[in-house]
C-alpha cells in the first residue's frame, strides 16, 4: 500500500507542476483531494438521481405509504444512506485514486468515528435510561 | 521518483539529494487534502450534534414534538433549493475548468440565491415556531432541533459569504491558480454541506414526523 | 452593584470593581509578582528595543522551528503557573486536618484543582507535544516547512489565547470551581452563575481551534511532504506517531468543541442539553466530553512514545527493535482508543453489558502498549548503550509507566472500578502515566532536540539534578495517593477530619517539593547551558550520532531546511547516509521558495481573545465588535496574494559555506 502511495504522490507533485509551469491549467486528471471536476453528465447524474432519491423518502412519510413507522423509518434510512454515496460521487468526485487514496482513507475514517460515536453513545444512554430512569419521560407515571 | 532513485554516483554511492530544477514539493499541493481534512473535522462537530438529537431528541418535556411542529412541503422546498445550489455550482465549477470567467460568475450568482432562498425559508420556519412557542429552551428536543439545524444554516451563511469574497476576488484577479483552488475548496464545502442536509431531513424532519 | 450607574451593565456587561480579588492576600501577592515581573520583563524588551525583532522574527513568524519553540516556551511557563497550583493543594491538603482549616477555603481550593487540570492538559503537555511535533517533524521527513505555515502560526496564538483567558481569570473575577472537565449540572448556570466557567469555556474553544488546524497541518505536511523515496514503512517512528496523534486530535477536538458549544449554550441562551429540566440530561455531557477525553490521553501519550522510540535506537546505537510491529502498535492505539471512552465512567450506571464491553476493550489496548514496552526493551538488549540524558529518561518511564499501566488495568475492571472511582488512587494512576510518560517524554525529548534547536547542548549535571529529583519526587508523592485512595479517601477534598490519614498527605506534599526542585534544576540547567554555551557547543549538528534526517542538517538548522532536499533510500535515513558514505553537497545551490511571514494570525487570535473575554463578561458589544473584526481581518488576510519570496541562491551559499567553515574548524 505504501509503496505504491509514495510513487503516486511523487507523480503528482510532479505532473502538477508541469502544469503550472507550462500555464496549463485545464486539467481533467484527479490529483485533487475528491475535487476532480467531473462533467456536464456526471452533475446532471448525480442531480437526478439525488432528485429521485430525496423524492421518494418524503412521498413515503407525506403519504404514509408503509403503514408503519419503523419499516418507514429503516427504508428512508436507506434512501439517505445511498444519496449520500451519490453526492460523494458525483458531487464530491470521492474516488480511491484522489491523493493517493488518503482523501477516501480520511473519509473511511471519519465514518467508522462517526458510526462508532452515534451507535456508542445512543447503546450507552438507552441503557443508562432504562437502568437509572424509571421516571423518563413517556412511561412517567405521573 | 523510481527514475531518481536509481541514480547512482561512479563509485556505487547512492544519490542522496534532489538536485533537479524543481521543487519537489509546490505550495498548495496540500490545500485540497488539507481542507477534506478539515471538512472531516467538520463532520465530526455535527456528528456531536446529531448524536445528541438522537439521544435528546424524544424528550418532549410534554412540549410540542416533531409531528406538532415540522412542514414537510416547507422542508421539500427547502431540499429543494440547496440540491439546485448544488447542482448550480457544479456548473460553476465546469466552467472554471473551460476558464470561463463571466459564466463562473453568472453561476455563482445563481448559487448564493438559491443558498440565499434556503436561509430564508429556514430563517422563517424559525420565527414561526418560536412564535408558536416552541423556542430552543422550551425542552431538549427543541433545544437539539434547533442547534443541529441552526449549525447547518450557520454553515451556510459562512459559506455565502465566502461565495462573495471570491466572486470579487475572481472579478480583481480571475481564474489564477489561488482562485481555481480556493473555488474548489468552496465547492466541496458546499457540497459537503448538501450531504449534512441529507442527515438533517432524513433524520430530523421525516423521521421526526412518524409516529 | 447599587452604586453603579444604569449604563455601566451596558458598557461593561457584569464587570465591576468588585470583580477584582484585592482581598484575597495570596491572589495579591501573586498579581503583585506577575506585575512586577512583567513590568521587568517588558522593561528590558523596550530597552533592548527588541520588541521589533520579536515581531519581526518571532511573533509573525511562519518558521515550523521558531513556532515549535515557542510553542514550547509556552508549554514551560505554563507548567510554573500548574505546578505552583500543584503546591498549594499539597499544602493545604498536608495541614487542613481536624481544627486546622489549612489556607485555602473551599471555594479557592475548587478553583485550584480546576485550573491545576486544565492548564497542565490544555496548556502544558498539548504545546509540549505539538511544539516538539512542529520543529521536529518537517526536518524528519525533509521538509523545508509545514503544509500550511500561515496557519501554523495562527494556531499558535489561538493557544496563547486561551492561556491568556485562563491567565486573566485569576486576576479579574475567578476561575470554573467544577473540576477540570466541568461536568453540569455543576458547570450549569444554575449551579455555576460566575464567570469562573465561562473563563473556562471560552478558553478551550478558543485553544481547540488552534488545536484541530494544527493537526490538520501536521497531517497534511506528513502525507504530502515526505522526501522522495520516504514511503510510510521509511518514516522515522516519531513522524508515525505525530501521524497518529495528530488524526486522532483531528477526529476528538470537534468532539470536544461541539460538546462545549453545547454546555456555553445551555449557559448563555437557556437551552437544555445538560439541565435536569425539561428532558435534559447532564450524562450526556459526560459521555460527550469523554469521546474526546480518551482519545486526547492518546494524544498526548503517542508522541511521547515516539520520542521514546527515537531515543532508544539512537542511543543504543542500533535499529529500533520492531519497526512495524511498533508502526502498527500505534495505528491500532489510535483506533481502539475510540472504543474505550466508557471506562471513565463505569459508575454512571448502564448496566453490565455496556460495562463488560468498555472494560474488555480498555483492557485490550493495553496489550499494543505492551508491546511497545518490549520494543524497547529489545532494542537496548545487546545494544551499546550510551547514558545519556534522553537515555535515562527513557529509563525512568519505563519503570514509572509499567506501575501505571498496571493500576489503569485495575481501574479497567468495572467491579474494582466501583471502589476506586473518584478516589485518590485515580488520581495518583493517571498522574503514574502523565508525568511517567508524557512529562518525562518531553523532558527526553528537550534534552534530545535542544542541541538540534540551539547548537549546545543541555548541561548533564543540572539535567541530572532535574532528573533525579523529579523521578524520586515522583515516586515520594504519588506512592501515598495510591495508598490513601485504597483507603477510600476521595479526590477534590480540601480538609480532612481523619488525623490517621495526615502522614500519607505529609509524605505526598514532601514529594511536591521534591518536584519542584526538579524543576528549578530545570531551569538552572538552561540558564547554565546557555552560560556555557561555547563550551557546550556542538557544530556537527549531530551531537548524538543521530539516524533520523532532521540531524542531518546544522544546528540550528538555516531558514530552508535543506539546501536540497534529500533523497530517502532506508529507514534511519540519516545513518544509511553516514553509512554509505554521504557527502555534504557544497555547490549548485538554487534559490530557495518560502513563506512570508504575516502578522495576521496574531492580530486574528487577538480579536478572538477579545471575543471570549468580552462574551465572559456579557460585554455583547464589544463581543459582537470583534467577532466582526475577526471576520474582516480574515477576508482581508484572504486578498493578500503576495504569500511567497525566494531565498537568493548567493544568501544559500553564504549559509551553507558558513556551515562548511564551522565544520572544518571543529576538525582540527
Amino acid at each position: 500500500m505504501s509503496g505504491s502511495h509514495n510513487d503516486v504522490g511523487a507523480t503528482q507533485a510532479h505532473s502538477s507542476l508541469a502544469h503550472d509551469l507550462h500555464g496549463d491549467h485545464g486539467h481533467g486528471h484527479d490529483d485533487h483531494g475528491g475535487a476532480s471536476h467531473g462533467s456536464f453528465r456526471s452533475y446532471l447524474t448525480g442531480f437526478i438521481l439525488s432528485v429521485i432519491l430525496t423524492a421518494i423518502p418524503f412521498w413515503l412519510v407525506m403519504g404514509d405509504v408503509l403503514g408503519n413507522a419503523t419499516t418507514t423509518a429503516i427504508v428512508i434510512m436507506l434512501f439517505a444512506a445511498a444519496q449520500i454515496v451519490v453526492h460523494m460521487i458525483y458531487f464530491l468526485h470521492m474516488n480511491t485514486r484522489s491523493e493517493g487514496g488518503w482523501s477516501m482513507m480520511a473519509l473511511i475514517f471519519t465514518v467508522v468515528i462517526v458510526v462508532i460515536m452515534l451507535a456508542g453513545s445512543l447503546w450507552v444512554m438507552y441503557h443508562l435510561n432504562s437502568n437509572m430512569m424509571p421516571m423518563a419521560p413517556g412511561n412517567h407515571p405521573m | 521518483m523510481s527514475k531518481a532513485t536509481a541514480h547512482q554516483t561512479d563509485g556505487g554511492v547512492p544519490v542522496f539529494h534532489v538536485f533537479e530544477d524543481k521543487e519537489v514539493h509546490h505550495p498548495g499541493d496540500s490545500t485540497m487534502l488539507g481542507f477534506w481534512m478539515y471538512l472531516m473535522s467538520d463532520c465530526l462537530i455535527f456528528a456531536v450534534l446529531f448524536a445528541t438529537y438522537g439521544v435528546l431528541g424524544r424528550n418532549y418535556a410534554a412540549g410540542p414534538s416533531g409531528a406538532d411542529l415540522f412542514d414537510l412541503k416547507l422542508v421539500a422546498v427547502n431540499t429543494a433549493m440547496l440540491l439546485f445550489s448544488s447542482i448550480t455550482y457544479g456548473f460553476a465549477m465546469l466552467a472554471m475548468e473551460k476558464g470561463r470567467k463571466a459564466a463562473v460568475q453568472g453561476w455563482l450568482v445563481v448559487t448564493a440565491l438559491f443558498g440565499l432562498a434556503f436561509l430564508s425559508i429556514e430563517l422563517y420556519e424559525f420565527h414561526h415556531m418560536i412564535a408558536e412557542g416552541a423556542t430552543p429552551m422550551r425542552s431538549a428536543f427543541l433545544s437539539s432541533f434547533f442547534t443541529l439545524v441552526g449549525t447547518h444554516g450557520l454553515h451556510v451563511t459562512f459559506g455565502l459569504i465566502w461565495l462573495t469574497v471570491l466572486l470579487v476576488q475572481v472579478g480583481q484577479r480571475g481564474l489564477i491558480p489561488e482562485n481555481r483552488r480556493r473555488l474548489m475548496c468552496l465547492s466541496m464545502f458546499w457540497h459537503f454541506l448538501d450531504v449534512i442536509w441529507i442527515g438533517v431531513f432524513t433524520f430530523v424532519y421525516l423521521m421526526g414526523v412518524l409516529k | 452593584m447599587n452604586s453603579y450607574p444604569d449604563w455601566w451593565p451596558l458598557v461593561f456587561g457584569r464587570f465591576t470593581f468588585e470583580a477584582i480579588p484585592y482581598h484575597e492576600p495570596i491572589l495579591v501577592a501573586t498579581f503583585a509578582a506577575v506585575a512586577i515581573g512583567g513590568l521587568g520583563l517588558f522593561a528590558l524588551i523596550t530597552k533592548l528595543g527588541a520588541w521589533g525583532y520579536l515581531w519581526r522574527e518571532w511573533f509573525t513568524s511562519v518558521d515550523h522551528k521558531k513556532i515549535g519553540i515557542m510553542y514550547m516556551v509556552l508549554g514551560i511557563v505554563m507548567l510554573l503557573r500548574g505546578f505552583a497550583d500543584a503546591l498549594m493543594m499539597r499544602g493545604q491538603q498536608a495541614i487542613a486536618f481536624g481544627a486546622n482549616e489549612g489556607y485555602l477555603p473551599p471555594h479557592h481550593y475548587d478553583q485550584i484543582f480546576t485550573a491545576h487540570g486544565v492548564i497542565m492538559i490544555f496548556f502544558v503537555a498539548m504545546p509540549l507535544v505539538t511544539g516538539l511535533m512542529n520543529y521536529v517533524v518537517p526536518l524528519q521527513i525533509g521538509a523545508r516547512d509545514v503544509a500550511f505555515p500561515f496557519l501554523n502560526n495562527f494556531s499558535f496564538w489561538m493557544t496563547v489565547g486561551g492561556v491568556v483567558l485562563v491567565m486573566a481569570s485569576l486576576f479579574v473575577g475567578e476561575f470554573a470551581k467544577v473540576g477540570w472537565l466541568a461536568y453540569p449540572p455543576l458547570s450549569g448556570k444554575a449551579y455555576s452563575p460566575g464567570v469562573g466557567m465561562d473563563y473556562y469555556l471560552w478558553a478551550l474553544q478558543i485553544a481547540g481551534v488552534g488545536t484541530t488546524l494544527s493537526g490538520i497541518n501536521l497531517i497534511a505536511t506528513i502525507v504530502k511532504m515526505r522526501a522522495p523515496g520516504m514511503d510510510m514503512m521509511k518514516m522515522p517512528v516519531f513522524t508515525w506517531t505525530a501521524l497518529c496523534t495528530n488524526v486522532l486530535i483531528v477526529a476528538s477536538f470537534p468532539v470536544l468543541a461541539g460538546t462545549v458549544a453545547l454546555l456555553t449554550l445551555d449557559r448563555y441562551v437557556g437551552t437544555n442539553f445538560f439541565t435536569n429540566d425539561l428532558g435534559g440530561n447532564p450524562m450526556m455531557y459526560v459521555n460527550l466530553i469523554w469521546i474526546w477525553g480518551h482519545p486526547e490521553v492518546y494524544i498526548l501519550i503517542l508522541p511521547c512514545f515516539g520520542i521514546y522510540s527515537e531515543v532508544a535506537s539512537t542511543f543504543c546505537g542500533k535499529r529500533l527493535f520492531g519497526y512495524a510491529s511498533m508502526v502498527y502498535a500505534t495505528v491500532v492505539i489510535t483506533i481502539l482508543s475510540y472504543l474505550v471512552w466508557l471506562h471513565h465512567f463505569f459508575t454512571m450506571g448502564s448496566g453490565a453489558s455496556v460495562n463488560s464491553f468498555f472494560g474488555i476493550t480498555t483492557m485490550i489496548i493495553s496489550i499494543p502498549t505492551g508491546a511497545k514496552i518490549f520494543n524497547w526493551l529489545f532494542t537496548m538488549y545487546r545494544g551499546r548503550i550510551r547514558f545519556e540524558l534522553p537515555m535515562m529518561w527513557l529509563l525512568a518511564f519505563m519503570i514509572t509507566f509499567v506501575i501505571g499501566g498496571m493500576t489503569g488495568v485495575m481501574l479497567a475492571v468495572p467491579p474494582a472500578d466501583f471502589v476506586l472511582h473518584n478516589s485518590l488512587f485515580l488520581i495518583a494512576h493517571f498522574h503514574n502515566v502523565i508525568i511517567g510518560g508524557v512529562v518525562f517524554g518531553a523532558f527526553a525529548g528537550i534534552n534530545y532536540w535542544f542541541p538540534k534547536a540551539f547548537g549546545f547542548k543541555l548541561d548533564d549535571f543540572w539535567g541530572k539534578m532535574s532528573f533525579w529529583f523529579w523521578v524520586i519526587g515522583f515516586y515520594v508523592a504519588f506512592m501515598p495517593l495510591y495508598v490513601l485512595g485504597l483507603m477510600g479517601v476521595t479526590r477534590r477534598v480540601n480538609h480532612f477530619d481523619d488525623p490517621s490519614l495526615q502522614i500519607w498527605f505529609v509524605i505526598a506534599a514532601i514529594g511536591a517539593v521534591l518536584i519542584l526542585f526538579g524543576i528549578l534544576s530545570f531551569l538552572v540547567q538552561i540558564v547554565v547551558s546557555v552560560m556555557n554555551r561555547e563550551k557546550l557547543r556542538d557544530v556537527t549538528g549531530d551531537p548524538w550520532n543521530g539516524r533520523t534526517l532532521e540531524w542531518a542538517t546544522s544546528s540550528p538548522p538555516p531558514a530552508y531546511n535543506f539546501a536540497f532536499t534529500p533523497m530517502v533510500h532506508d529507514h534511519d535515513s540519516w545513518a544509511d547516509m553516514k553509512k554509505r558514505g554521504y557527502q555534504r553537497p557544497l555547490e549548485g545551490f538554487r534559490p530557495i521558495h518560502m513563506p512570508k511571514n504575516t502578522g495576521a494570525g496574531v492580530i486574528i487570535s487577538a480579536f478572538a481573545t477579545i471575543c471570549g473575554l468580552a462574551l465572559v463578561w456579557y460585554v455583547w458589544w464589544l463581543a459582537a465588535l470583534s467577532f466582526l473584526a475577526i471576520i474582516v481581518t480574515a477576508i482581508a488576510h484572504s486578498f493578500n496574494y503576495d504569500r511567497d519570496y525566494n531565498i537568493p541562491a548567493e544568501e544559500v551559499v553564504r549559509e551553507e559555506e558558513r556551515r562548511s567553515r564551522a565544520l572544518a574548524a571543529a576538525r582540527v
